[in-house]
């Protein structure tokens, strides 16, 4: 088959549709939470709502000088766009501007450039390309190794800007290699580790220790016929008890105070701790206060009496939530949850592996930073600043999740050219 | 194509519909169920109203207040409630005019249309009373209290240091921080501003479509209280720091006195100094720039810690130390003087004394010739083959003094001063091109040698004590039971054994006796001292004193510096003895004296 001249040939438009939606639905939430009478015009570009519909002019442009390149340029320059971000994020460690204590952009006029957001752009590239080879089988060792490798630098990198949240997302790719064919005790596990954190942390350690030597008493009933799995049962036991006991060790000697803070204020153990708790309670306020159908828009009052600093960044979805009520906040959750439903099933219908797996990389950094983002506004998750993508306010981050979105629309247009 | 692992989307999917529906779930608790977070129809707005915690007190050894807060109130303006506001009578009530009243709202606005910014600070208590019956004419502004720092004794401006409001940058760094909050920013108050600033509270309250307050929202479950600063115990004594203020005034320098059994330093004067109060009140800035702009007298340098001196001879009690803890000096050890040290193109001067000096003599009368051969014989005789590794085992004997480096003591910006290492004269004659012939002046505490008038002191606990101190410090106490840091009461021991500080002690006990510190000489009271003369390029020479007293358990020791001074005797000598006299007497008889010192200038 011969490529279209025509560059929205086969493009699946309900993705761009609900793209389309997002990015709107987020400036209208920007322009209220910034909102005053003082400055009431949209083209207002000294106002955080200006600025963002300029970001939003560029990352449409962005997306369609996307659909026009040629669809096999990505998968080819796949490694050089990985290397080309990993200086990046060196050079930012060096040259960067520092902000609260992290030093992770490059100030250009009043724009500032954040590697960190396209290096998950360039990491997920790099994972396609690299397991998508035809000789490559997750199971074996060395592709496990290749694979940590591809993951750890840009998250080492990340992590030296001290940009925790930022190195978090990179957990997402688990549902990838997943979807690849990892070892599904991998999400097990993983799940099993999260609550077992939480809570320790929460009630005394003896109790849960006693809670799982109940359950593994039970399954040792249930399987004692045979040896092996015994063996691996008591193994397991000794492993969590002392996964268990070390965690009072990471949390007094691995965290760092504010993420102690940060978890303390979730757990309900503190209820302030110098403005952290402060947040989190004036975004459930915000959104509480909103009921049913919300205030209206331009009517909400907590969002804005800058109660939360990144009113229009990381809370973006307090607003939503005040002004728009339940029925508001429900329709992004849908929105959202279908966009990624529809880039899954548009990934099952690539023919390339590599096709596949980007398209599976997109849903899962994209559905990490919904799945954080929204259980930090709304008390499920301790406050980890990462943005909302498409709403947050923030070009980096908008420009970044535009083209990880549409270098996959303009592969899925072109599914039946490859092989 | 099927691919493998086809039916894991089936598991992705579930994972991902399970989280939107739990998120949907806890949506429909807090904003339908939960009716908590509801307002009422009248009770429409949320603000969070900041407690500010009254800062810690500051007080003297002995209990008397240094500093202390007073009531004062800020105008505070919500540009978004002001309506239908008489502008003029607004100006006239707080004293400006149609211009500052415009650029003061835009900034408010620039800041926050909704957030409360402040628009005039500090207003006098007068101002307050009238305001406060004109304030429901006045929508969108109201009052706030706080408090000023005030100094009732006017002393230690240095030390204490002074607040001021938080830069940006720190508000981004440090999200306690809010625009408009003080902060300590010199002195005591930066360095304790922890411990001081107590903790905000905030208080969320509920407001009407008439900005009329109607209680606290949820029975204060989101409010903090807010918790008083802690007060300190400085080590400072009032009264011998006013004291050692008045004796300085009308001279440059600095007057520091520690207690040698503890590192507390008791007095710590930097003159020219300034009233604190001027930095405290509502003429804060202007009188900021004022004292910044005072470039011939430099009122906000604090001396006693960033100026630097060559010690002249108060070095040689040092080398005599090192020279009898390196083996090259005996209490018998004589070197000759002939009015001088000559040899080949060096000519070191020296006064008419008896010659050949012992030890005890040497420092007794301060002989030049005496300490150029003691330094020449460290460097030549102490075993070492090269100049630089006996230089280096000298050096390390000079900084266990302190000398060199900073103590990072508790007062934030003191200076290192400087103790030449050998790098630094390789790179300036060349490797090993350096002797010790080549370096002499070091012997006599001249040359590149620079110490601060603090670490001076120290240096003078350390003879007191015999081979030890510890770190001085300001402050004694935090809160009631509180202790300081432990590197405050850990000992600190110098590099030179205990026995060899008896000689050198009797030989300052003679400098008071009878050499060139008879000026310090009180009555009933045995002391120990050494004068030095900091040459200086620019002028007359810097007058140095070092002292302590009584010889036998020590309680004060305490350094001098009378820029263009001249000769130690001069001036830095009686205002040494006048301090201990006041401070060990609690008065002062020598009327005579104490009037000289009070009255007298030194002309710059
Ligand atoms: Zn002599």
């Amino acid at each position: 088959m011969r490529e279209q001249k025509n560059i929205f040939y086969n493009i699946d438009w309900i993705t761009v549709c609900l793209f389309l939606a997002l990015v709107l639905f987020g400036w209208m939430n920007i322009y209220a939470a910034v909102y005053n009478d003082e400055h009431k015009n949209i083209f207002d570009f000294s106002q955080s709502y200006g600025k963002q519909l300029i970001w939003i002019a560029c990352a449409i442009i962005l997306s369609l000088i996307i659909m026009m390149i040629d669809v096999k340029f990505f998968p080819a320059f796949s490694y050089f766009i990985f290397v080309l971000v990993l200086v990046l994020l060196v050079a930012v460690l060096i040259m960067g501007s520092a902000t609260a204590g992290s030093k992770s952009w490059f100030q250009i006029g009043d724009f500032k450039l954040q590697p960190s957001e396209f290096a998950k752009f360039a990491t997920n590239l790099a994972i396609a390309k690299y397991l998508s080879a035809s000789n490559i089988k997750i199971q074996d060792i060395k592709t496990k190794l290749v694979t940590f490798l591809i993951l750890g630098l840009p998250v080492l990198l990340i992590i030296l800007q001290n940009d925790t949240g930022s190195a978090l997302v990179y957990i997402a790719f688990v549902f990838v290699l997943y979807r690849e064919g990892l070892s599904g005790n991998v999400l097990i596990i993983g799940f099993l580790v999260i609550v077992l954190f939480f809570l320790s942390l929460l009630i005394n350690k003896f109790l849960v220790i006693g809670v799982i030597a109940g359950i593994a008493l039970l399954l040792f009933v249930y399987i004692r016929k045979r040896r092996k799995e015994i063996t691996m049962l008591v193994g397991l036991f000794i492993l969590t008890a002392g996964f268990v006991f070390s965690v009072d060790y990471v949390y007094e000697n691995v965290l760092e105070q504010h993420q102690k803070d940060r978890i303390d204020v979730l757990l309900g153990k503190a209820t302030d701790l110098r403005g952290v708790g402060y947040n989190v309670n004036q975004s459930k306020i915000a959104i509480g206060s909103g009921g049913f159908l919300g205030k209206g828009f331009l009517e909400g009052t907590q969002t804005k009496f800058n109660f939360v600093p990144e009113q229009s960044t990381d809370f973006i979805f307090c607003t939503i939530g005040e002004e728009w009520g339940f029925t508001g906040s429900t329709i992004v959750i849908i929105l959202y949850v279908w966009l990624f439903i529809r880039i899954i099933m548009m990934a099952e219908r690539q023919r390339s592996s590599y096709g596949r797996i980007y398209g599976y990389g997109v849903a899962s950094i994209l559905f990490f930073h919904f799945l954080i983002n929204i259980a930090m506004t709304i008390g499920l998750a301790p406050v980890i600043g990462i943005p909302l993508p498409f709403i947050s306010y923030g070009g980096s981050s908008l420009w970044a999740f535009t083209i990880l979105l549409f270098v996959f629309v303009k592969q899925d247009a072109n599914r039946l050219l490859l092989l | 194509m099927k691919a493998p692992f086809n039916d894991r989307k089936y598991v992705i999917n579930i994972i991902i519909f399970s989280i939107g529906a739990i998120f949907l779930c806890r949506l429909f608790y807090i904003q339908i169920i939960d009716n908590s977070y509801k307002l009422s129809a009248n009770n429409n707005a949320l603000r969070s109203i900041t407690e500010f915690p009254a800062r810690g007190l500051i007080y003297d050894r002995n209990g008397k207040l240094l500093v202390y807060n007073e009531a004062t109130y800020d105008l505070m303006v919500i540009p978004q409630h002001v309506k239908d506001l008489d502008t003029a009578e607004l100006c006239k009530l707080i004293g400006i005019d149609k211009e500052i009243f415009k650029s003061r709202m835009e900034k408010a606005k620039s800041y926050s249309y909704y957030a409360p910014s402040i628009f005039e600070r500090e207003i006098s208590k007068e101002t307050y009373g009238f305001l406060q019956e004109k304030l429901y004419k006045l929508q969108g502004f109201y009052v706030q209290a706080r408090t000023l720092r005030k100094y009732p004794l006017s002393i230690a401006a240095h030390t204490l240091g002074y607040i001021g409001e938080v830069s940006q940058g720190l508000i981004e760094n440090d999200n306690y921080y809010k625009p408009g909050d003080y902060i300590g920013i010199s002195g005591i108050e930066k360095s304790y501003e922890n411990e001081l600033r107590g903790k905000k509270g905030v208080k969320i309250m509920m407001f009407d479509v008439f900005n009329r307050e109607k209680g606290s929202f949820r029975n204060g479950m989101y409010d903090t209280v807010s918790v008083a600063g802690i007060d300190l115990t400085t080590a400072i004594d009032a009264d011998l720091q006013a004291y050692g203020e008045a004796l300085m005034k009308n001279k440059r320098g600095s007057i520091v006195a520690i207690e040698p059994a503890t590192g507390e330093i008791l007095a710590l004067v930097s003159s020219p100094s300034y009233d604190p109060n001027l930095l405290a009140g509502h003429d804060r800035s202007k009188n900021y720039i004022k004292l910044l702009q005072d470039i011939k007298q430099k009122p906000l340098y604090n001396r006693a810690l960033m100026a630097q001196y060559p010690p002249g001879s108060t070095f040689k009690i040092l080398n005599a130390l090192a020279g009898q803890q390196l083996g090259v000096l005996k209490e018998d050890s004589r070197f000759p003087c002939s009015l001088g040290f000559h040899m080949g193109n060096i000519n070191v001067k020296c006064h008419n004394h008896p010659s050949p000096c012992n030890l005890e003599q040497s420092i007794q009368y301060s002989c030049n010739s005496y300490y150029v051969y003691a330094f020449k014989a460290i460097l030549e005789k102490s075993g070492y083959k090269k100049t630089s590794d006996a230089y280096n085992k000298w050096l390390d004997i000079v900084m266990s003094f302190g000398f060199g480096k900073k103590f990072y003591s508790d007062i934030p910006n003191e200076l290192t001063g400087n103790i030449p290492t050998p790098e630094y004269y390789d790179k300036l004659h060349g490797k090993n091109r350096w002797h010790a012939l080549t370096i002499y002046s070091l012997g006599i505490g001249q040359g590149e040698i620079l110490v601060t008038p603090l670490q001076l002191a120290n240096f003078t606990a350390i003879l007191a004590n015999r081979g030890y101190y510890f770190i001085p410090h300001i402050v004694k106490k935090i809160g009631k039971t509180k202790g300081i840091n432990k590197k405050y009461t850990t000992k600190q021991t110098v590099k030179v054994d205990s026995k060899y500080f008896d000689i050198v002690i009797e030989g300052m006990d003679d400098v008071v006796e009878s050499g060139t510190g008879t000026g310090a000489k009180i009555k009933k009271i045995e002391m120990a001292g050494k004068t030095g003369t900091a040459q200086n390029p620019h002028g007359e020479d810097h007058s140095i004193f070092i002292l302590f007293a009584p010889l036998k358990n020590p309680k004060i020791a305490i350094s001098v510096v009378v820029e263009n001074g001249g000769w130690g005797a001069t001036w830095a000598v009686p205002i040494a003895s006048l301090m201990v006299e006041k401070y060990l007497n609690k008065k002062v008889d020598r009327v005579d004296l104490e009037k000289r010192m009070l009255e007298g200038s030194v002309k710059y």
